[in-house]
């Protein structure tokens, strides 16, 4: 087991490195220090200093072994625009973005979970069959789409719902970092259309999975012994059927929180949360490469710590699972 | 010729078609999209590329059927004045290209990673698939939106936005090879220890022709079953990157790039610029995930038996 | 005197895409207070489905189309799904084949014993776990205290299937189904189990219903038998007669095939070919294909249980 975590751990340091790698390479080729530096009203002259002062003429694997010494110490750079360290750019849109994946993962397990059951108890009923023909038109409508529907039909239709930015928000820890949105009224209908968008991405997926999971316990033996011993439907169902059912789910989970990030993009965008997926893109559109490289690296680094994390507690978790004879 | 039509009609495939409704209403309504994007200048009222035809006087027209609409566009008009139905085929056009060239240069990569990955083994399989495998690990569209990002800054916004269709089908490509080098790896490591080809190897066929002539064909089921889901994901992945600005210019818009531009303009009220676009996306992906799934159902062996 | 049990030309058919298929064909025994009885057959003979169908828990296209299941002479076989709940693990329990698959891999064995006994009695979990220890004790787990709180990965088959018995014991019931217990086990331990089986029966006078395709195994432990082919009872009465003297071709052919018998070198007797498809049974008595007394009329006309000379049922036309 141990060497296993070892392996996985190393494993995760060597991605991050071809992260790093890949990350300074367009950066060496694209980017412009001396522009996120000083600006562009300097003359050739002095930007050929610059360059020198700045080591840009070093070859390609000193300058990485530079990179990689400073970002160890958090340094990855200035954001052209911003006039900031872009890691401290990133940080400061990060808890706009993580109220949105927390949002929609709370919104996924309060649907995903009964709806699964249910649909795996009642495979025939007319709710499950609407909800797996539902689940299929979800799994093609692009996210996009969905947040723009919402938004028509709440936002501009009904005026129920805000259907851009925040609203108001609380200062959670008193030095202006985290502006929430969960405390309040405003923040969180102004919450309630983004998250429902990214959590419909992946809805459907976890509806499916926790019903083919549930189903498939169902049949096993131990829930037949279960029936044998004349417990109620509610502990079988409940109970047994479903802490079994959940062991899978979990760790796909863990890997689809990752995956939200990735689509806060989409989401943010349309709605114009002010998140690092919102970020990126105007970095993209204001050619600010440091930001995007350090986003790149982020995002990266975070997607290799949920990954490594989740694989190494299903590793913790499944031998018992496997000599318990799950098949 | 027709015996290999006899042999087709004959089959559990045909056979599963004619039982299934939904597969049989989605097939013909694919074959209804891929008509009209090829025969998109045929058939559209205007040409929406031409700038000559199009009148900013006549931008936002609400379609046909609404009171201020007019029977010229029978869907209204967007917000540059072109006649959206017309630009609605020309973008289903460019959606189907970029997704089938995507998927066909996705295919490519992965099937020739996979092969010789799944048939060399060792270490040439252990680098392969550790590639694979990270690539694997990071949702694809990420990776797509980080690439054309990248290729928007390298190529600037202008040259771009001229070579669009190109990049985004290397974007797309890139973005999900994993998928296809996966699957393929697979089943080349089932099919390569049976007897088939170990009676190949016997004869003297040399390694090349044994994956491709022997292995290969045993392996284009689940590459069947990739490829119709990856083209469902790579019209939505396109459709994504244009809608970020990543992708199709509003010049030559794809589905996606429409629905972008239409976006800005529904708060006031013109929703017809997005909604229908979006329709004919999300009609176009689902019948193309519905025969995804019913073919994975028909061909997979487990199912096929119970 | 009406019996414990008694089950009245049960029919058990299981509804599919072309039609009903029937699995058991109007069978009939009895069992009394303490009595043991097996059921032997071969696979797909319908000794499982049996089972199944007394505490009416088939699976799922499965249904009893047609007779009674008298328990103290009360049809159980259309109760309400929660008045059978309660005689369910209460009155009449059931053992399942493989030990490594029947307990819920992620709860303690505690918990799966003393939910047993909550579903049926209202009483307190210490006092459930007290009773829980009395019956790890009986099926003689060595140190039960500690093993409440055990997981059932933490065990051997053969425990497992200890553990198995004493949450079967756990309410005291009349009555015992045993399907296939020791099949999963290995050869010693199989015989312990048997033996464990058979000395809690006896202790407690419960009824046994064992379910087996081992006539080795029935011979040692019941004083009943039924012999099972293609969803029929063929043979039946009192054990050792029929193990010794069978009357039915098909119980002839089973005991030769015993290995026992044998000297070194021999070969094996098999009966030849296979039991019939269920779905393709054919007329007359279904065992006629493989039978060399096979006459006209075997084909014809379906053979009925009939009393042979030496007091024990046999259906076939050749007696």
């Amino acid at each position: 087991m141990f060497a296993f975590i070892v392996r996985r751990i190393t494993q995760a340091i060597f991605v991050m490195l071809i992260i790093s790698l890949i990350g300074f390479a367009i950066k060496n080729k694209i980017g412009d220090p001396v522009r996120d530096l000083v600006g562009e009203r300097v003359t050739p002259a002095e930007r050929a200093e610059i360059r020198d002062r700045l080591g840009l003429n070093d070859p390609f694997a000193k300058q990485y072994v530079r990179f990689l010494k400073n970002a160890a110490h958090g340094d990855l750079g200035l954001s052209f625009f911003y006039k900031k360290p872009a890691l401290e750019v990133i940080l400061s849109k990060a808890p706009a973005t993580m109220e949105l994946v927390l949002g929609a993962g709370l919104i996924i397990m309060l649907v995903s979970l009964p709806l699964g059951v249910y649909t795996a108890l009642r495979p025939r009923s007319f709710l499950s069959r609407f909800t797996m023909g539902f689940s299929t038109l979800g799994v093609s409508m692009p996210v996009f789409l969905t947040a723009i529907m919402l938004i028509y039909i709440f936002g501009v239709q009904l005026h129920w719902l805000p259907s851009y930015g925040r609203g108001e928000t609380v200062d959670l820890f008193g030095n202006g970092w985290w502006q929430s949105g969960f405390f309040t009224l405003d923040g969180l209908k102004h919450l309630i259309l983004p998250c429902v968008s990214l959590a419909s991405i992946t809805l459907p997926l976890f509806i499916r999975l926790i019903r083919s999971e549930m189903m498939e316990v169902l049949e096993s033996e131990y829930i037949k012994f279960a029936w044998a011993k004349g417990l109620p439907p509610m502990r079988i169902w409940m109970v047994h059927a479903f802490k079994n059912t959940l062991l899978p789910v979990v760790t796909v989970f863990g890997v689809q929180i990752g995956i939200m990030f990735a689509f806060t993009i989409l989401t943010e965008t349309v709605f114009q949360w002010q998140g690092m997926g919102y970020m990126f893109l105007e970095a993209v559109e204001r050619s600010d490469i440091s930001l995007l490289i350090t986003y790149l690296i982020v995002v990266g680094s975070l997607f290799v710590i949920v990954n490594t994390v989740v694989d190494i507690l299903y590793g913790l978790i499944n031998p018992t699972v496997r000599i318990a004879g799950r098949k | 010729m027709k015996n290999s039509i006899k042999r087709f009609k004959e089959s559990y495939l045909f056979y599963s078609f004619k039982r299934d409704k939904t597969a049989m209403a989605s097939f013909v309504i694919l074959v209804i999209f891929l008509l009209l994007s090829l025969a998109a200048p045929l058939i559209s009222p205007y040409n929406p590329y031409d700038a000559k035809t199009t009148d900013l006087m006549n931008a936002e027209i609400p379609p046909a059927f609404m009171a201020e609409g007019t029977s010229e566009f029978l869907l209204g008009t967007d917000n540059m004045g072109r006649d959206l139905l017309s630009t609605m085929f020309y973008g289903l056009r460019i959606s189907v290209l970029i997704g089938l060239g995507a998927v066909f240069l996705q295919a490519t990569i992965g099937i020739m990673v996979g092969l010789t990955a799944g048939y060399m083994g060792g270490k040439v399989d252990a680098v392969l698939m550790r590639i694979a495998d990270i690539q694997f690990s990071f949702p694809y569209l990420m990776v797509a939106i980080f690439i054309s990002a990248i290729f928007q800054l390298m190529f600037g916004i202008g040259s771009f936005e001229q070579l669009s269709v190109p990049l985004l089908v290397v974007i797309i490509g890139l973005a999900e090879w994993p998928v296809y080098a996966r699957t393929i790896r697979a089943s080349v490591m089932g099919e390569k220890n049976k007897e088939y080809v170990e009676a190949a190897r016997v004869i003297g066929l040399s390694r090349p022709v044994i994956m491709f002539r022997h292995v290969l064909p045993n392996t284009l089921t689940s590459v069947m079953v990739i490829s119709t889901i990856q083209v469902a994901n790579a019209v939505m992945s396109e459709a994504a990157l244009s809608f970020l600005g990543l992708g199709m210019p509003v010049t030559m818009p794809s589905l996606g790039s429409l629905i972008k531009s239409g976006f800005e303009y529904i708060f006031s009220g013109v929703w017809w610029i997005t909604i229908f676009p979006g329709i004919f996306l999300i009609l176009f992906v689902l019948v193309i995930n519905l025969l995804g799934d019913w073919l994975r159902d028909v061909l997979n062996p487990k199912l096929y038996k119970g | 005197m009406s019996h414990l049990l008694e089950v009245q030309d049960l029919k058990v058919k299981f509804a599919l895409r072309f039609g009903d298929l029937t699995a058991i064909d109007g069978i009939s025994f009895t069992l009394d207070k303490g009595e043991r009885l097996g059921i032997v057959g071969e696979s797909g003979a319908g000794k499982s489905v049996t089972g199944f169908a007394i505490i009416n828990l088939l699976s799922k296209p499965g249904f009893i189309a047609e007779g009674k299941v008298l328990f103290n002479g009360k049809d159980i076989s259309t109760l309400p799904g929660r008045e059978m709940r309660r005689l369910r693990g209460n009155r009449i329990s059931m053992i399942f084949q493989d030990p490594m698959m029947t307990l819920n891999p992620v709860f303690t064995i505690g918990t799966q014993m003393v939910e047993t006994l909550k579903a049926h009695r209202n009483i307190t979990t210490r006092e459930a776990e007290k009773i829980a220890l009395e019956k790890l004790r009986k099926v003689h787990i060595p140190s039960p205290e500690k093993r409440l709180d055990q997981y059932p990965h933490e065990f051997s088959g053969g425990m497992r299937q200890r553990i198995i018995i004493a949450i079967s014991l756990l309410n005291d019931p009349a009555i015992i189904i045993a399907d296939e217990p020791t099949t999963a086990l290995d050869v010693t331990i199989q015989a312990e189990i048997m033996d464990l089986l058979q000395e809690l029966c006896q202790e407690e006078e419960m009824g046994l219903i064992l379910i087996t395709h081992d006539l080795g195994v029935v011979s040692q432990v019941t004083e009943k038998i039924a012999v099972m082919y293609a969803g029929k009872i063929i043979e039946t009465g009192d054990t050792q007669t029929v193990v010794n003297s069978p009357s039915h071709p098909y119980t002839q052919g089973l005991i030769k095939s015993l290995p026992g018998a044998l000297k070194t070198g021999e070969r094996l007797y098999q009966i030849p070919g296979m039991m019939p498809n269920l779905t393709a049974i054919p007329p007359g008595c279904a065992f006629n294909p493989r039978c060399h007394l096979k006459e006209e009329i075997c084909v014809k006309d379906l053979p009925l249980l009939k009393r042979t000379e030496k007091g024990i049922m046999a259906a076939c036309h050749m007696i």
